[in-house]
């Protein structure tokens, strides 16, 4: 909802940092995040790609540095001090991650590379394992590529069949399509909780409740969704839970899997290697106990350690009060990009987080992106790696303005501003 | 407008953007080529009428941005009645102005219009906006039966 004071312009209409009637203060926020100072072509940078990677605040930047400097070590092998204190912080973000999830036990909690691996995982191994010839496994329209390939890939090995559930002109789940698709053959559902390109909050709830009354689990890709909701995941009952750790305030190849115990010990190993066995001799290996069973090699260290700092930061703060400034900012951009000429929204479910993918007509994204960049603001422009949905709304590719904690009402407005130098050039 | 700007988003250009010229499948072509940028989703699909090595016609259609699409608007008003092999060299020299490795002025002024798309080489993220319906053409003409991917 907008406040209609908030509107008023203040002398401080030059600065781009502004408290926010909301109570959240964004302005300090700011401060934490050191890259928001950058100039771009000679203006202040204005990102808002945040659904593409966000920025990292000091305290990530310094823990990830100071692990190299005071900790550095492998983990989990060496009696020495360092190795032990490296071992110490890696876990200590395990459980900062578990709690953050509210998962039972620290054996659910699977660190990977991204998203991307984590579904990877499951698809080489419970995939593997319990798909067959004729089995079905449904996804939606909206899912980003990391959830469609490895489960083509894998109905293709297996000769199963990949199930759709489709989209309205919305951008909304057909819920009522998806009793029709579930079968006696259904093995897996694996369902986007927030759609990258258009924004939708997906029902995984109403979704999860209807799978596990014909006994099918469900995997939630969170990608999008562990940066503005509270995800909690035995309240979901989701059977899987994965997200990337860079589009939650840390750092790039870190990424995690949550998994129900039960199921993930009765998945077979999915890379092997150091750290995921227990004992190897040239006749058999018997593999480690969860969740080390799962990170075959030397893993991402001083990024995990990163993650467990972005996860006290954003709890710091809370999520909700970030939710709900978000929510305030979407509302003040939603409010202006309506009077944006030959505007058009991508996207308009009743239920969204702070993205809104658009296109001008008869203007390419790719050349609004490009002026924008001279205006220092920084979108993504493209098909988001969701082909499936440009195909649906008949177009190639889409702008996409995505906001974060750090940005500001002064953003959007000279984000709106800016769209001007685009109706400039292609007068 | 920003001077880098200016460059890149000439008047020729918006025009051709505007209003592409030899738009559109023909009845009848011997040489076809679909073009596509799997990271952007811009598509081009180039057909040539070619009689005795002599490009009689070249049209196009598809969808992609300002540059992608004047790019193939000029490219099919420049390469029309041509040579095969002046075509070919025709985007060799393109390829080389849009990625800046062309800088002898004299051989750039004979380019003629297609000197407009030199702004491009300070975009390096447009590049393969530029260069895929030349791609496509130079596929077509020798009749390769794959995708064209644009740039590496």
């Amino acid at each position: 909802m907008i406040n209609t004071s908030t509107k008023t312009k203040t002398d401080a209409s030059e600065n781009l940092i502004l408290k926010d009637t909301s109570g959240f203060d964004a302005g300090s926020i700011r401060k934490d995040f050191p890259i928001l100072n950058t100039t771009v072509h000679g203006k202040p940078l204005v990102y808002l790609d945040n659904a593409a990677t966000t920025h990292k605040p000091l305290v990530v930047i310094e823990k990830t540095r100071e692990y190299f400097e005071e900790t550095n070590s492998n983990i989990h092998r060496g009696v020495h001090f360092l190795s032990q204190k490296a071992t110490n912080e890696y876990e200590e973000a395990r459980e900062k991650v578990r709690s953050f999830i509210n998962a039972k036990s620290l054996k659910e909690i699977i660190f990977t590379k991204g998203a991307t691996e984590s579904i990877n995982l499951v698809a080489s191994t419970f995939g593997r394992m319990n798909i067959n010839a004729g089995d079905e496994i449904i996804i939606s329209y909206m899912e980003h590529h990391s959830n469609i390939v490895p489960w083509q890939m894998l109905t293709q090995e297996k000769g199963a069949v990949l199930k759709v559930v489709p989209i309205n002109d919305h951008g909304e789940l057909e819920m009522d399509k998806l009793p029709g698709l579930i079968s006696e053959k259904t093995k897996l559902i694996s369902i986007v909780h927030v759609s990258n390109s258009l924004g939708t909050i997906n029902p995984v709830k109403e979704i999860i409740d209807l799978a596990h009354s014909k006994g099918i689990p469900v995997l939630v890709d969170g990608s999008q969704s562990i940066q503005h909701l509270k995800i909690d995941v035995r309240e979901l009952d989701c059977d899987f839970f994965v997200f990337s750790g860079h589009k939650l305030y840390g750092p790039t190849g870190t990424g995690v899997l949550y998994g129900k115990e039960e199921l993930l010990e009765s998945m077979p190993p999915y890379q092997g290697g150091g750290d995921m066995i227990a004992a190897v001799s040239f006749e058999k290996t018997l593999y480690n106990e969860l969740p080390f069973k799962f990170e075959a090699g030397t893993p991402n260290i001083a990024g995990m350690i990163g993650l467990g700092a972005a996860i006290d930061y954003v709890r710091g703060i809370g999520i909700e009060k970030i939710a709900s400034y978000e929510k305030y900012l979407s509302d003040y951009a939603a409010s202006h990009f309506v009077d944006i000429p030959k505007f058009r929204p991508i996207g308009s479910a009743k239920e969204k987080v702070s993205v809104f993918s658009f296109i001008l007509a008869g203007i390419h994204p790719h050349d609004i992106g490009t002026i924008l960049d001279f205006e220092g603001i920084a979108i993504r422009t493209g098909h988001h790696c969701t082909q499936p949905v440009m195909k649906r709304f008949n177009i190639p590719a889409t702008a996409r303005v995505s906001i974060a904690m750090y940005n500001t009402k002064e953003e959007i407005d000279h984000f709106v501003r800016a769209i001007n130098k685009v109706f400039e050039v292609f007068a | 407008m920003n001077n880098e700007l200016k460059e890149l988003y000439q008047q020729v250009i918006l025009d051709h953007n505007k209003s592409p010229r030899n738009y559109g499948k023909p009845g009848e072509f011997n040489h076809s080529a679909e073009g596509y940028n799997p990271l952007c989703g811009d598509h081009v699909d180039v057909y040539l009428v070619v009689d005795e090595g002599i490009v009689k016609d070249v049209r196009f259609e598809g969808s992609g941005c300002a540059i992608s699409k004047s790019s193939a608007s000029l490219m099919t008003t420049i390469v029309k009645g041509k040579t095969v092999e002046e075509a070919e060299s025709l985007f060799e020299d393109f390829h080389d102005l849009v990625t800046g490795k062309l800088t002898d002025e004299e051989k750039i002024a004979s380019l003629g219009k297609l000197g407009v798309f030199q702004g491009v080489r300070d975009f390096p993220a447009r590049v393969k906006c530029a260069s895929l319906p030349w791609h496509t053409m130079k596929s077509a003409l020798r009749d390769e039966p794959t995708k064209v991917t644009a740039e590496p």
